[in-house]
């Protein structure tokens, strides 16, 4: 089963490897992993997909608890929680039929065109992972260029909180 | 006032109460070297390789429960180290490892000597790190001594570049610190040792299986206690030899791979499994879907993630082996619940028949020296009371079966890693800890060359280690494997063009023996014991065919071990619980 895990760590350099060095020694899945500072600079966030039987994830969850600068961590998958992910795609548009067609998707979606060229649109697009393939399918193949997606940041609904 | 980084780290180094560190001097050290030299304090012992002082200082904290101190240089100095790294992080042993780094300005730069040595031992220590501001030096040294040694202990990496350790600042050496990230759990959960009681005291067929744990969490004590207070059979892992008496009646012997017949039915048979300070390796578990099929399983761990890794746990209990059997003896004391004495005694009655069996039994020859018969000698000449450091391999085997050891710290061996080459070195740190001890190395022709430099730090330091070479001209354990499971094709496991170890321990300024008949053995380990002033080599030439019996082969159970081949039939009419 797939889980989101969030964990809050100390902000030091390597600590990104301690994670991912973890996860390759002990052949665990890493579907997509991003970090970044919080508004306490000491601390950084990590959001981590993965996915492996409860077994293992229970295994991962101790594992990444036992690493020195792992503070706190919260598999979200266990409540309620929110989900988002950003991409930005570049597509063709260099005719009159495609640039329309390209104009309604990202509307439909609630995307953004973000840059214009004669034959290119870049479009930025927020949600979860679901909406956000649904997206790059109604695109159709032919019609992407580039996609750069940011991979899940996730937090849990309601009054839980992972603070420090 | 202000000091020198360097001056600084052996500051540290000093108020951590460090008596010895183990090293080798090299470019990026330099500045620290120099510093040691200007004190008195903290005894450095040079060794032949950074290997070696890995493992001796392993040596050092197994047999004193105190961290061991390295001390190396950048690039091969820490690369290495390693092996001996690794080593100690499989069997957590506490170890603070200081490396030198190339200047700070050059990291990166493929400077001469430089590796990466926080990315090169990341995945083999507790934690690392890398110095890169000399007002968080004293700090992060404090910081690297609580991480190895609290917990489940395990080897920390400082890593220091070189401009660091030149420039100064104020020392001050903290007492102590926090880390708010780092917070290990010391006491058990109250409802689940009450749970576990429970599970213990209504048990028809118990068994209490501990390892390494108890040697760490010196916990021997309360553990023999318990055992005692029950009158249930007790089973050591590999590691966990000393941890309980092994001359005492209710201890049933090593479990697992090369574990005693007795211990490893009863594993199979029992209907309740306390496990304390072991982590169900798969040389102690066999087969898992085999493994304990009848039993509720109590798990007592500092390391929650052993807990449910290998073998899900029914009644899971987190903390310190030490204060959690110091509850249970409290609450077993206290129960109006009492052991199933008929059932307990009925448990026994079985035991007792497989016990009969005499699964270690092996033929004595008067014409070549068996294996087992040195290691015996050994064991009465000193009266189980040396410390025995040993490599990896048949004599590593023996060694953990013949030898009946009744304290904690006395046999130190590489179980996790299984390092050939860890049997010498090991022995150095044991005996500078230990100076009127005896100190022996089991080991065998194949391991022993692999770190033989160390003989000149044994000289260097006057080391009077007993060195027991039971050399079959094979690497024994390989040509097991061989002859069991590669139908004879005895690929590699040869030794072709030995040295004369008599001639190559003169060499090193020691005394080498080489016995070759069972009448002999015992005069030359009187006499290599009794002589505290040298080191003794001692090549027993030994049966060249001897295998280690009884073994679990990989994928099967407990139940289904290899006999020695004359006791097979009486494993065939084993009485199933």
């Amino acid at each position: 089963m797939r889980h989101v895990i969030s964990i809050v760590m100390e902000n030091e350099p390597g600590a990104l490897s301690r994670v991912s060095g973890l996860f390759s020694a002990r052949g665990y899945n890493i579907e997509s992993l991003i970090v970044a500072p919080t508004e306490d600079h000491t601390l950084s966030r990590m959001t981590l997909v993965t996915s492996g039987s409860d077994s293992v994830i229970e295994q991962i969850t101790k594992q990444l608890n036992k690493l020195i600068e792992v503070v706190k961590l919260q598999d979200l998958t266990e409540n309620r929680f929110i989900e988002r992910e950003m991409m930005l795609i570049k597509v063709k548009a260099h005719e009159n039929t495609t640039r329309e067609e390209m104009m309604r998707l990202s509307e439909i979606f609630r995307g953004r065109i973000i840059d214009v060229t004669d034959t290119v649109y870049t479009i930025e697009l927020t949600g979860n992972s679901n909406k956000i393939d649904s997206f790059l399918e109604a695109l159709g193949e032919k019609n992407i260029i580039e996609v750069v997606r940011t991979g899940v940041s996730g937090i849990a609904r309601g009054n839980r909180s992972l603070k420090i | 006032m202000e000091l020198t980084g360097a001056e600084i780290t052996i500051r540290c180094l000093r108020d951590e109460g460090v008596e010895y560190i183990f090293g080798y001097p090299g470019g990026a050290a330099l500045h620290i070297y120099d510093a040691l030299h200007r004190q008195q304090e903290v005894m450095h012992i040079l060794v032949r390789h950074e290997q070696g002082a890995t493992h001796a200082a392993d040596g050092y904290a197994r047999s004193t429960g105190k961290p061991g101190v390295v001390l190396v240089t950048s690039g091969p100095g820490v690369t290495n180290t390693v092996t001996g790294i690794a080593t100690a992080y499989m069997d957590s042993i506490p170890m603070v490892v200081i490396t030198g780094q190339v200047p700070s300005n050059v990291i990166g730069q493929d400077a001469f000597q430089e590796v990466d040595t926080v990315g090169v031992t990341r995945p083999c220590v507790k934690h690392n790190f890398l110095v890169k501001d000399i007002t968080k030096l004293a700090e992060t040294i404090k910081k690297a001594f609580h991480i190895a040694t609290t917990g489940k202990p395990g080897p920390v990496v400082v890593d220091i570049p070189k401009d660091i350790t030149a420039q100064k600042t104020e020392y001050i050496y903290p007492d102590s610190v926090n880390i708010r990230s780092y917070q290990p759990t010391r006491r058990g959960h109250p409802k689940q040792i009450k749970k576990a009681v429970q599970a213990l005291l209504t048990a028809q067929r118990p068994v209490i299986y501990t390892g390494g744990g108890i040697i760490l969490g010196d916990a021997h004590e309360e553990l023999t206690e318990l055992v005692r207070l029950l009158g249930y059979p007790c089973t050591n892992t590999l590691m966990g030899l000393g941890g309980y008496p092994a001359t005492d009646p209710l201890f049933i012997g090593m479990l697992g791979m090369h574990g005693t017949y007795e211990s490893n039915m009863a594993m199979h048979d029992c209907d309740v499994l306390l496990a304390v300070g072991a982590r169900f390796d798969d040389r102690v578990t066999g087969e898992l879907a085999k493994f304990c099929p009848y039993a509720k399983i109590i798990h007592v761990d500092v390391d929650p993630s052993s807990i449910s890794k290998n073998v899900p746990a029914s009644i899971p209990v987190v903390g310190e082996a030490k204060l959690i059997l110091k509850e249970m003896i409290e609450s077993v004391k206290a129960s109006e619940l009492k052991p199933d004495d008929a059932a307990i005694k009925n448990w026994w009655q079985t035991i007792d028949k497989w016990r009969a069996l005499d699964s270690f039994g092996y033929d004595q020859s008067d014409e070549v020296i068996k294996p087992q018969y040195v290691v015996e000698k050994l064991y009465e000449l000193t009266q189980g009371d040396a410390f025995v450091t040993s490599d990896v391999g048949q004599h590593q085997m023996f060694a953990a079966q013949f030898y009946k050891f009744d304290y904690p710290r006395r046999w130190i061996n590489s179980g996790g890693l299984g390092t050939m080459g860890f049997g010498l070195p090991a022995a150095m740190g044991v005996q500078l800890a230990h100076p009127d001890a005896t100190v022996a190395t089991i080991t065998g022709e194949g391991s022993i060359v692999m770190c033989i430099q160390e003989l000149s730090t044994c000289l260097q330091y006057d080391l009077p280690i007993n060195v027991i070479n039971l050399n079959n001209r094979y690497l024994g354990m390989v040509r097991q494997w061989q002859e069991f499971f590669y139908e004879r094709r005895y690929s590699h496991s040869y030794m072709d063009a030995l040295p004369d170890f008599v001639k190559l321990a003169e060499s090193f300024g020691h005394v080498g023996l080489r016995i070759d008949k069972p009448g002999d053995v015992e005069d030359a380990l009187k006499q290599a014991i009794a002589d505290t002033g040298r080191l003794y080599f001692m090549d027993f030439v030994t049966d060249q065919t001897e295998n280690v019996y009884p073994m679990i082969a990989a994928g099967k159970g407990h139940h289904e071990m290899h006999l020695k081949p004359d006791k097979v039939d009486a494993h065939d009419q084993r009485e199933l619980a």
